[in-house]
């Protein structure tokens, strides 16, 4: 396969300002992750506010937090986990040039995709028919009301900014199902699948952080 | 090509490549990307000028006689906002650094071509929303949009230009990134990182700040706009927020964002002083390690904006010290191109003027900085004039002289054509003159304690605002100066040479202007940046015979 | 190093469905250990398990383990200027109260 690929390299579409192919590739793959340095640098600052307002207000946060469904966050971390390994599978499969794998393995990823945000929309809906929207409608029961809409503000931007990127990756899997099913990616040219890949993983990563930090705050202590 | 005829002789140069508006509107070219970024900050700056030209008129006289107080804050504002994110933070990367770095590292265009033209209309239409804004009615929050006041009580346009800022971010992050892949990636064969010119490894410096420090402040922005449209109350005092803890993510990226200004503003200056001394720019190595030493620094010393807010005085006390830190690199390189000069052959054309501009008040803007990152000196200071004279002695005595200096430098290259060169030195002695007489009585002032922000002062204040004024008109004449010759240049300067300086840089190397892929053939690098030594008239085309030192 | 990035696919799914089930478990062993008091330790323990979860994913499906030095360089870097912006942050806030009055 190794030999075949580097024999075929210089075939592969090529942009004018690079001199070869593999240039291009290592190019991209510098981007991409630049890129993901900005995404997590872009989490961070939520991740910061969350600290100290953690850190200020423990008991707010652990009431709050238990008023989230952790059956369904805990779903959701799965169906995210599979479609993880399902993307990861389509990358192999587009580096193998099998190209129906491909094109099933994207599908798979882009319904699991689904499924989380399906989830999570239901999960807001709750949110929404108890009240802990934050915002002049706010109610929450318990010592530390004022406190815990910190902790459902902080809750919403997060999962909120989580799920665009969802809806992100999930346009740019449709494409790349698109691109694929006509055969645009062979095993000397996939860099699209590949950062496309390293996008998804980065989303999936990102709630790894969240399920968690928003879900599974002293949960003992209910 | 070497004489200078009416005519120009005919040939094909990104200019002339292609015709009309298309043509520049989908350029993938980053030169021409470049001239698309000169000209739209090139209205932001005198958009920001004219709010500057206000404020001064309106301090000429102590009481608040031409505009009302609320207008007064949203003039303040909009000046900062637009020089701020709209002028100087994409001033010399987007312009002569899109123009350079695939110039300099004998590339024929920058990693992503399409990407650098979407950063331009993302700029763009940022910039759109921030026009926007002001013509609805302004923003009176000042640039650095404290809360609560933006997000709770101001009654003027803070979303809209807060949104404009946002997406202007992500212009600076496209950039930052395409220049570290294209700087990783692109160089010619043989021009290893230590050949690199000081130009690279600044814009290298300013953009891993760019990467790594924009997206906070998009997230801060977007954490503000949420709190501000929703009242969902992330920094509201009301429910338990912390309002110190905006100024925390603010100042993350905003003290860093200094050095995305002057970090490129240094890299022309390193080119300038090695071109004019025909030297070697002394200790090559800790320049370089410098500009990555100030970008590294600066993000540990963002509290020191902060030493009269909430923030504990012990964090105030780190981060006091190590504000000092970052003089050390700073002074390295201020020493280094001293050094450079010393014994240097001189040539004293405009470029040399203000390169000895900035150093002279980069010094000074750096040296007061040292002032004001003292925890105790600051408390007197702070919010005051003196404050007011250090930013803008970097960023104005800094980074606006440099970026002068480096389109005087380049405009032959850029253009094909030459400027005039003794109005051009007339023009950088009055932006000199100009912004002394305009910033240095503001130092004075802010040390007698008269407070930034307010649009009346005591009597005894008018004597030095009057100057300062007085400054300010000059200084504007200084800026509209160079606007005009350099439009009239494209016309009737005279023919550049390929290389007027006889420079050493790949840059010069290749046609003035040069072809749509920059160089006719790759070149091949066997000498380390400015080596005026081995290559004494600049005028190489490297030869092809492997000429290794 | 472009070598590397060709040959990524070198790497068997075996791994792939390995690391899959150690993040399922990890996920199963977060949950349950939440609802334990360990006192203190309850959030730490629940970072460690995300961190090594992360780790995996970044090191096997992200392939940074087979990827060039740059590429852990840069996103080593990314998780060190997180936690500048943390451990700053929180220079600030745990100091505050150690001045005793009110603001400082």
């Amino acid at each position: 396969m190794s030999a075949e690929a580097h024999g075929a390299v210089f075939h592969a579409p090529r942009a004018h300002q690079f001199d070869t192919a593999e240039q291009q590739k290592d190019a991209s793959t510098l981007g991409m992750w630049l890129f993901l340095v900005t995404e997590i640098m872009f989490f961070s600052g939520l991740f910061c506010c969350y600290l100290v307002y953690r850190w200020f207000y423990p008991e707010a946060f652990a009431a709050a937090s238990h008023h989230l469904d952790v059956a369904l966050g805990g779903f959701n971390t799965a169906v995210l986990i599979c479609s993880s390994l399902t993307m990861v599978l389509a990358v192999n499969a587009s580096q193998a040039g099998k190209r129906r794998a491909l094109v099933a393995f994207l599908i798979l990823t882009i319904l699991l995709g689904g499924v989380f945000l399906g989830v999570k929309a239901v999960e807001w809906h709750h949110k929404y028919v108890d009240h802990h929207i934050p915002g002049p409608s706010f109610h929450f029961e318990g010592p530390n009301a004022r406190q815990a809409q910190l902790f459902f503000s902080l809750y919403f931007v997060m999962t909120g900014l989580h799920a665009l990127h969802m809806v992100i990756g999930i346009g740019l899997l449709t494409v790349l199902t698109v691109q694929a099913r006509r055969g645009k990616f062979t095993p000397t040219y996939n860099t699209p699948v590949d950062m496309c890949g390293l996008y998804w993983h980065f989303v999936d990563l990102i709630w790894i952080f969240l399920f968690p930090l928003l879900y599974l705050i002293d949960r003992h202590t209910k | 090509m070497i004489t200078a005829p009416v005519t120009v002789p005919e040939r094909e140069h990104y200019l002339n490549a292609s015709y009309g508006l298309k043509s520049w509107l989908l350029t993938k070219d980053h030169k021409r990307i470049a001239l698309l970024y000169l000209a739209t900050i090139t209205f932001f700056f005198f958009l920001g000028g004219l709010f500057a030209v206000m404020i001064r008129l309106e301090l000429l006289t102590p009481q608040g006689d031409m505009v009302q107080s609320e207008t007064y804050n949203k003039l303040f504002t909009m000046h900062g906002v637009n020089m701020v994110f709209f002028f100087l933070l994409p001033a010399i990367p987007a312009t002569l650094g899109n123009f350079l770095v695939p110039l300099m590292i004998g590339a024929r265009d920058l990693a992503f071509p399409k990407l650098n033209l979407a950063s331009w209309y993302i700029f763009t239409i940022g910039g759109l929303f921030t026009l926007y804004a002001l013509l609805s009615g302004g923003v009176d929050t000042g640039w650095t949009f404290y809360t609560p006041y933006s997000t709770t009580y101001s009654n003027s346009f803070v979303i809209a230009t807060a949104l404009g800022i946002f997406i202007a971010g992500f212009s600076s992050i496209l950039t930052g990134l395409n220049f570290i892949v294209t700087i990783h990636r692109m160089r010619a064969p043989g021009l290893t990182w230590f050949r690199l010119p000081l130009f690279i490894w600044s814009h290298y410096a300013a953009s891993l700040i760019m990467v790594l420090g924009t997206p906070v402040i998009a997230v801060t922005i977007v954490l503000l706009a949420a709190e501000r449209a929703f009242h969902i109350g992330i920094f509201d005092p009301a429910i338990g927020g912390d309002p110190v803890l905006f100024q925390h993510l603010f100042w993350f990226y905003s003290h860093p964002a200094v050095y995305i200004m002057i970090l490129p503003a240094m890299a022309v200056i390193s080119e300038l002083v090695a071109a004019s001394a025909r030297k070697r720019v002394y200790g090559y190595e800790f320049v370089a390690y410098a500009s990555v030493a100030i970008a590294v620094f600066g993000f540990l010393v963002w509290g020191h904006h902060m030493f009269v807010s909430g923030q504990s005085v012990y964090a105030g006390l780190v981060f006091s010290v190590l504000s000092y830190l970052v003089a050390v690199p700073s002074a390295v390189k201020v020493f280094n191109w001293t050094a450079t000069l010393h014994k240097g052959s001189i040539a004293l054309e405009t470029p040399m003027l203000y390169t000895f501009g900035f150093i002279g008040l980069f010094t000074i803007g750096g040296m007061t900085g040292l002032f004001v990152a003292a925890l105790g000196l600051d408390v007197h200071v702070h919010d005051t004039y003196f404050v007011v004279a250090h930013f803008h002695y970097i960023m104005v005595g800094g980074t606006i002289m440099a970026y002068l200096g480096g389109l005087h430098f380049w405009w032959p290259k850029i253009t094909g054509r030459m400027y005039p060169e003794i109005l051009a030195k007339l023009s950088a002695l009055v932006v000199f003159i100009g912004f002394n007489l305009t910033f240095f009585p503001q130092f004075i002032l802010g040390y007698l304690g008269m407070p930034r922000r307010y649009h009346a002062y005591p009597d005894e204040f008018q004597v030095l605002n009057v100057m300062s004024t007085a400054g300010a008109s000059i200084l504007a004449v200084g800026y509209l100066l160079p606007m005009c010759y350099f439009i009239w240049s494209l016309r009737y300067g005279k023919i550049a040479p390929d290389n007027p300086w006889g420079a050493v840089g790949l840059e010069w190397q290749t046609l003035s202007p040069p072809p749509v892929e920059n160089f006719d053939e790759i070149p091949i690098v066997t000498h380390e940046a400015y080596d005026y030594v081995s290559l004494p008239n600049g005028s190489v085309t490297p030869k092809k015979e492997a000429n290794v030192r | 190093m472009s070598e590397q990035s060709l040959s990524e696919h070198s790497i068997s799914t075996t791994s792939y469905y390995l690391v899959f089930l150690a993040l399922m478990v990890g996920t199963a062993l977060t949950t349950w250990i939440a609802y334990l008091d360990l006192g203190w330790l309850n959030t730490p323990v629940a970072l460690g398990i995300a961190c090594t979860k992360a780790m995996l994913v970044v090191l096997y499906f992200m392939h940074v383990k087979h990827g060039t030095k740059l590429t852990k360089i840069v996103a080593v870097s990314g998780i060190f200027w997180l936690l500048l912006l943390l451990g700053f942050t929180m220079a600030d806030i745990l100091t505050r109260g150690w001045l005793g009055f009110p603001g400082k």
